[in-house]
């Protein structure tokens, strides 16, 4: 007990210096949580996904669909319980600044094969019956404004014109790792369109959702599915939702590796103020150190005073930062709202940041440390500060 | 009177420990921000050389980029008719129709899928591009299911060399030659035969059309003609604003992610400059006594810290900015969100980046000194004299 008072008194005798150590320590945390929980935000995706779940899409590339009648042809393939279907529509809500995911899709089917969408049974109705409804989850429409029954128009550019839509249906997610900004409209309403504006593109699918009856055998179901429609114009590739969220992800592998790299220079940054900080106190403490030798107490006692103090000023910092992690956090994920639709603070984040506090006391103290036993006690009497 | 610039100098040298630590914490502040803005100017320095002023580039209205559009035969006729297309020696028109698909290939070494461009092209194309130079092997002859790679492709990705084939469109596509294309997009693309690869990937349309103006300046007037057309739902840039624009989002991405960064970083090493600068306040009480005492006046004092503390933010902008540049030997591939294919680019270095991390490194080491140099002007002289 009287060591840490010891410690904390020695930390707090320049207040500005520690209270200013302190502080830097709570920005850098701050910043190296909030860019950690970038990096699982982009992982979002891969983190909801279902393991009974496959996706099919064309083998070439994402670009490409699928004729529409291999639908029936999956259905019928053995372990496969429900397919849905849908296509990436990729429309402009006023301005290309407004960005969020808009599918069309078969409503019936793939609301059963996403539960994690809740959304109530009157609304459920009125969105499955009129064809030019669409869902929205609630953290889009608050976005917007948007109130049941409202008209919204998004600007297509894959598919050409204005598309008009009108709320049906506001979902809520099952917990918060489901995403709430997603837009979702019946494939008919595009479909017939097509048929009508251009019929060349017309009962084509962007991708097939199939939910299968035993996820043990989702990777056997896959092949089954692929093996279908081999050596056919359109060649398939079945994966499990986990994989095809991860082939996203991996593509923008360089920026996560750079937020990453980055993450950790903000602890060296800290790790260079701190390690200051001790090096001028311990600096100015060498006359004390010496006066302890000559009393008789040992090398190790006065490196459990420099590593002790080292540490009480990081994990006060430490602490500051995480607490603020939450709310900073929270207002961040709201304003960048459609971009990362899943914005949670997880454990691993936290833990690697008292861990890493943990090593920028520790490493900090240690020339100090080093300094201050190596100093003949003639020498240590003799320094003025 | 002032105090000698040697002063300054002297006294971070004096406490090199103190003044290594706080220069870094800096010089990395720096280098984050420097870096960070090299990226972004690499991206869009390898998109803009990727197009030429005088070409203009036609993708369908509202499409953004060249692999949503859709240009049909009937239209990109209309367009090669148009009288500001540059007609050749040989009499034929500078124009190529073009289309443009992504494809997914495996990456070397890990085998993860990526997106790669592909393009089909016209004999034309090549000289539309003079940038584009085959370093190996040949171009593909037309009318069979050869392709040729660009130089970034052959490096990243499985089965793209001479001599290996590609599977796509149930047919195998035999690689047989290799081109580079300097620091643009193209030498991340795969070029094909035009005609081949649309009937390979069942795609009756064109992505694009890019021809050569037979009067740069007379861009406007063509602008006017195409989009006003009625028979044309087509939309008509130069190559180089389009390339801008691919580049736009993810510039901007790039630059707002550094600068929003290096602010909070900077505020940890403004700290820690403030740190270091009052302790050597606070160490040399005595010292400003003296100085006070001998005549200097307290502006001086004042602007001697201010110095010191300037210095070691300029040393710690050098240091970041040395470092930096050595990133200039890095490429970097990712994926543009605009295009959603793979796209290799360098971090580049110009006079603007340079200057604007210096700024910044002395903006840190002003704000970090400013207070206790005002600490140090302050001070009483017979109270300074008493202290030690």
């Amino acid at each position: 007990m009287n060591i840490l008072k010891i410690l904390f008194k020695n930390a707090f005798r320049h207040k500005l210096r520690t209270g200013l150590t302190i502080l830097s320590i709570t920005i850098a945390i701050l910043a190296f949580c909030l860019l950690r929980t970038v990096i699982s935000a982009w992982y979002a995706g891969v983190e909801a996904s279902s393991a009974n779940r496959l996706v099919t899409r064309n083998a070439v590339s994402l670009i490409f669909s699928l004729p529409f009648s291999y639908k029936e042809k999956i259905r019928q393939t053995e372990g496969v319980s429900t397919v849905s279907y849908g296509n990436w529509f990729g429309g402009i809500y006023i301005d290309e600044k407004n960005f969020f995911a808009n599918f069309a899709v078969e409503p019936k089917t793939y609301l059963d094969l996403y539960p994690e969408f809740r959304l109530s049974e009157d609304q459920k109705n009125a969105f499955l019956r009129d064809r030019r409804g669409f869902m929205a989850g609630q953290k889009l429409a608050a976005k917007y404004g948007w109130r049941l029954g409202d008209i919204v128009t998004l600007k297509g550019t894959i598919f050409p014109g204005n598309w008009e839509f009108v709320l049906r249906g506001i979902y809520k997610g099952k917990d918060d790792t489901t995403d709430e900004s997603q837009f979702l409209f019946h494939w008919d309403y595009l479909n017939e369109t097509l048929k009508r504006t251009a019929p060349g593109r017309a009962d084509q699918v962007g991708f097939y959702m199939i939910g299968v009856s035993n996820p043990a055998l989702s990777t056997q179901v896959a092949e089954r599915v692929d093996k279908s429609f081999k050596n056919s114009i359109a060649e398939t590739l079945t994966e499990t939702e986990k994989a095809f969220q991860m082939g996203f992800v991996s593509m923008s592998n360089a920026i996560i590796t750079a937020i990453r790299l980055v993450s950790l220079v903000v602890i060296v940054i800290i790790l260079a103020v701190v390690a200051n900080t001790m090096a001028m106190t311990s600096r100015e403490r060498i006359g004390e150190y010496s006066i302890f030798k000559t009393l008789g107490f040992g090398g190790w006692r006065i490196a459990g005073l420099i590593f002790g103090e080292s540490l009480v000023i990081t994990m006060i910092g430490c602490a500051f930062g995480v607490g603020f992690t939450f709310p900073v956090a929270d207002a961040f994920g709201h304003a960048m709202g459609t971009y990362f639709p899943v914005f949670n603070v997880d454990n691993d984040t936290l833990g690697l940041a008292v861990l890493y506090s943990f090593a920028v006391g520790i490493l900090s103290a240690i020339i100090p440390t080093y300094r201050a036993i190596k100093i003949p006690i003639a020498d240590g009497l003799r320094s003025i500060g | 009177m002032k105090i000698p610039f040697s002063y300054s100098l002297r006294n971070l040298w004096t406490r090199r420990l103190t003044t290594t630590l706080t220069a870094s914490g800096m010089a990395l502040v720096v280098f984050v921000l420097a870096a960070i803005l090299m990226l972004a100017q690499g991206l869009q320095k390898t998109l803009v050389e990727t197009g030429s002023y005088d070409n203009a580039l036609v993708i369908r209205r509202s499409s953004e980029s060249e692999v949503q559009s859709g240009v049909d035969r009937y239209q990109a006729s209309i367009v090669e008719s148009d009288p500001a297309v540059t007609v050749g020696k040989d009499g034929k028109r500078l124009l190529a129709k073009e289309i443009v698909v992504l494809i997914t290939l495996p990456k070397r070494g890990t085998n993860m899928p990526s997106n790669v461009t592909i393009r089909g092209i016209t004999e034309e194309s090549l000289k539309l591009r003079p940038q584009v130079k085959l370093i190996r092997g040949r171009m593909p002859r037309p009318g069979s299911a050869e392709i040729v790679t660009g130089g970034s492709v052959v490096k990243r990705f499985n089965g793209t060399d001479i001599g290996e084939s590609l599977r796509f469109g149930t047919r195998d596509w035999i690689v047989v030659g290799v081109f580079d294309a300097g620091s643009t997009g193209f030498n991340s693309e795969i070029w094909g035969d035009s005609d081949q690869l649309m009937q390979a990937f069942r795609r009756p349309v064109y992505s694009s059309v890019l021809f050569k103006l037979r009067d740069p300046g007379d861009f406007e007037a063509l602008k006017n003609r195409v989009e006003k057309d009625p028979r044309l739902t087509l939309e008509i840039k130069r190559e180089t604003q389009y390339y801008d624009d691919q580049s736009k989002m993810m510039a901007k991405f790039l630059r707002i992610l550094g600068i929003s960064l290096t602010t909070i970083f900077s505020l940890g090493a403004i700290i820690g400059a403030m740190i270091t600068m009052y302790a050597a306040v606070a160490n040399r009480i005595g010292e400003i006594g003296t100085l006070r005492a001998l005549g200097f006046q307290r502006a001086s004092i004042l602007s001697a810290f201010l110095l010191e503390s300037l210095l070691l933010g300029l040393a710690g902008g050098v240091a970041g900015l040395l470092c930096a540049s050595l990133m200039q030997f890095v490429s970097i591939s990712t994926v543009n969100f605009q295009t959603f294919s793979e796209l290799e680019f360098t971090f580049s270095l110009n006079g603007e980046i340079v200057y604007i991390a210096l700024i910044f490194s002395l903006i840190m080491g002003f704000v970090g000194g400013v207070l206790p140099a005002i600490r140090a002007s302050r001070m009483n002289i017979v109270d300074a004299l008493r202290e030690s």
